[in-house]
């Protein structure tokens, strides 16, 4: 994440970072997980489940606040996030 | 800090759904899923002891929900998810009963039930999905359904005044009512959460898509459209007058906070007669 | 709240209080009721009676609610009980489908009056026998009883009660508008002499628990809510674990144990009096309270010389066919008095199947049989 100036605790604050995993035969590709990730982490794949659906690709990683909403908007329990351990903020400026 | 609930692929909701009937028979873009994780996720922070919650609802696309629910969860007949949850509260007062039904079921044919539940206070917790239309049937004119929405039943749009749910729970004696739209899903958790630790008969109205009937027949085709709209014209107003968050077709839905009062319960008046008998 | 035993000892008391107490007795400690000309009493005996003894009297909404409410409590683990009559009872069939398909233990009273619709409202009838058997949706055995005094009436709501445990069903008890409003001694055994059957409760942890499961008797025990098994009961066709599976090969398995478990445990199920029916040439078939009145028919037909005998139903549904079929064999007729235009006489006829004559005396109720009706068709039979 850039910032226009350096936080005064940047040391101190950590990152939420989580990885975020889908179950693609759950999905339905209703795509609210992808409009509203406010990070942008997701898209819409390009391969469809078996029920032919096209479940969201994980593109954007690195960019997952760890915020939960993917999981908690998707009315298929077809996605969640692991959370990870927090980095510190430092690193990524 | 890997939370070790889902280090197993399951999706860390699982242990509170009867996963074995996962993927559920709704439609795709239905908020009712929505709604029962932000559902379950306030009952996991809630600190309930889980054995001792209990789901009842009725019938139609809401009332399935119950069948999804690893708790002790009960699908009864359509309406009648009130008195049923009546009579299993007052027969073990230590469960926490919860009522988890769409808009038609509750307020339409299980509408007396639901006015004298709230009259008697009666110690429920109530989650209203509404999605303005009987899905199930295939998306006919309910309860809710704003003035001039077409239905496969109001084919040139509705000419019947739609009941103002907040207005109503609150009219009848609810203790706590709230409203959220299925896009507000962890302001809907929190509503719920409060709910759940309400004494008395407490209310949460959640907004739902329902793009295969409702939406299609109203010029929102998708899930998406649906939310979107949500997005754009939902206000929020804490504290609002229950009587002044009417929805209608295209205009604002006024969601938030309504009513959180204090009242004794059914049980709270019951068993003061204690020492009289 | 104060803890007061239930009754024991002899009383003088209507039939409506008599049910109330043969409740309490049975362990009942659930009401939910509407206020119904006839049966009110029984609902204002248990409000005054419930919180008495730690129980719970509801007045609901509407009699759809009370059903609903007294299922909803027999799964908190609570003996519940309801009770109504003719518009009410209408009322009630949807979700006394609901407890026949959940296997719902409870009990439903229908003290009868005179239909259709409001119909009779303080006046004797016993016209809803057709609709205890088949007023509900779709396929089903039922158990109905029929007492014929005050006293009867108590011992058969502890008998309800006890079946409706045993078989995991609604049971209901047919009884009438002069039963429910006749006072009579009432003799309420100690109470620790009353056989009570406990609801058998799983024997597995929750994991391996079948709920729809039938035991050797077909009928699954039962967890109750907040017991940890976390069960799912619905009234959609269901399989062992009680998931909705709406399918014929479902739908064959569930409904054929519905109604199975109660067909092969008729015999412990059907009681009946048989008096007098050794040398009988004209039987008597009837119950509840038209069954007492043909007693003084009987009596004067066998001061004629007429030998008459009685078969009295106590239990109705399941139908007594066996009785009814053993005791064609050896009359000429078989009359049957009822406060209907013919229901329990279709079914009579139905068993006799011609072996012998039937001769409905039917009575549309507002009053009970005049004695000498019955006595004019005995002498039909005997001849």
């Amino acid at each position: 994440m850039k910032y226009w100036r350096r936080p005064l605790d940047l040391d101190k604050v950590c990152l939420p970072r989580a990885e975020v995993r889908i179950i693609e035969e759950r999905c339905k590709g209703c795509n609210y997980c992808v409009t509203y990730c406010p990070r942008n982490v997701l898209v819409t794949g390009e391969k469809f489940n078996s029920k032919g659906y096209y479940p969201p690709h994980v593109k954007n990683q690195d960019e997952c606040a760890s915020c939960g909403l993917c999981q908690m908007i998707c009315p298929e329990f077809a996605i969640y996030h692991i959370v990870q351990r927090p980095e510190v903020a430092e690193q990524s400026v | 800090m890997i939370d070790e609930q889902v280090l197993d692929g399951l999706h860390p909701m699982d242990k509170l759904l009867r996963a074995d009937r996962i993927p559920h028979i709704w439609c795709p873009g239905c908020g009712i899923g929505t709604v029962v994780y932000s559902f379950l996720s306030a009952l996991i922070k809630s600190g309930l002891d889980l054995d001792k919650v209990a789901v009842v609802s009725g019938i139609g696309c809401t009332g399935r929900a119950a069948g999804y629910i690893n708790l002790d969860s009960f699908h009864t007949t359509h309406g009648r998810a009130l008195p049923f949850a009546t009579g299993l509260k007052l027969g073990n007062p230590e469960l926490k009963v919860v009522v988890f039904s769409g808009d038609g079921d509750l307020i339409s044919i299980g509408g007396n039930h639901f006015i004298h539940a709230a009259r008697r206070n009666m110690d429920i917790a109530v989650i209203c999905v509404n999605n303005f239309t009987y899905g199930m049937t295939g998306g006919q004119l309910g309860p809710t359904t704003p003035i001039r929405a077409k239905t496969t039943t109001s084919p040139y749009g509705n000419t019947e005044h739609p009941f103002n749910l907040p207005y109503l729970a609150a009219a009848s004696g609810a203790v706590y009512v709230a409203r959220w739209t299925s896009l507000d899903a962890r302001r809907t958790e929190r509503a719920i959460g409060e709910a759940l630790a309400k004494k008395g008969f407490s209310f949460v109205e959640v907004i739902a898509p329902c793009p295969t009937l409702y939406g299609n027949m109203n010029k929102m085709k998708t899930g998406l459209d649906q939310m979107r709209f949500y997005e754009e014209n939902s206000v929020i107003r804490h504290g609002a007058e229950p009587k002044d968050v009417d929805i209608t077709l295209n205009g604002q839905i006024i969601v938030g906070k309504f009513v959180d009062i204090e009242k004794p319960t059914y049980l709270d008046l019951r068993d003061n007669i204690g020492s009289i008998v | 709240m104060s803890e007061k035993s239930p009754l024991s000892g002899v009383f003088f008391m209507t039939g409506d209080t008599a049910c109330a107490e043969g409740a309490i007795s049975a362990g009942c400690r659930f009401f939910a009721g509407y206020p119904i000309t006839p049966a009110t009493e029984i609902a204002e005996r248990m409000a005054e009676r419930m919180p008495q003894i730690s129980g719970t009297y509801v007045q609901m909404e509407d009699e759809i609610a009370s059903m609903n409410a007294v299922l909803g409590a027999s799964w908190a683990g609570v003996k519940a009980m309801t009770a109504t009559s003719g518009p009410g009872f209408s009322l009630m069939m949807e979700n006394l489908g609901l407890g026949i398909m959940t296997e719902t233990p409870c009990v439903l009273v229908n003290v009868q009056r005179g239909g259709p619709s409001t119909g009779l409202p303080t006046l004797v009838a016993q016209a809803d026998m057709m609709q205890a058997r088949w007023g509900s949706h779709g396929a089903y055995e039922i158990i109905a009883l029929s007492p014929n005094s005050p006293q009867e009436l108590f011992f058969l709501t502890i008998r309800a009660f006890n079946l409706s445990e045993k078989y995991r069903t609604p049971v209901l008890i047919m009884t009438d508008e002069v039963v429910g409003h006749m006072t009579e001694r009432v003799v309420i055994p100690p109470h620790k002499n009353i056989a009570r059957y406990a609801r058998r409760k799983p024997q597995v942890p929750p994991g391996e628990f079948l709920p729809y499961k039938g035991s050797d008797d077909l009928v699954p025990p039962m967890a109750n809510a907040g017991d940890g098994y976390r069960i799912h009961m619905t009234g959609l066709t269901h399989d062992e674990r009680g998931y909705p599976d709406t399918t014929a090969e479902a739908q064959g398995r569930l409904i054929r144990r519905l109604i199975d478990k109660i067909q092969t445990n008729k015999d412990d199920i059907i009681e009946v009096e048989e008096d007098q029916l050794d040398d009988a040439d004209v039987a008597i078939c009837s119950y509840g309270i038209s069954a007492r009145v043909a007693l003084l028919p009987i009596e004067q037909a066998r001061q004629e010389g007429i030998k008459v005998g009685l078969l009295r139903l106590i239990t109705v549904w399941p139908f007594p066919e066996e009785h009814v079929r053993r005791v064609a064999k050896n009359v000429k007729a078989i009359v049957v008095p009822e406060l209907n235009n013919g229901q329990i006489a279709l079914e009579v006829e139905r068993c006799v199947a011609g072996a012998a004559r039937v001769i409905p005396v039917p009575h549309m109720g507002g009053d009970i049989h005049q004695p000498q009706d019955i006595l004019d068709a005995i002498h039909r039979g005997a001849k």
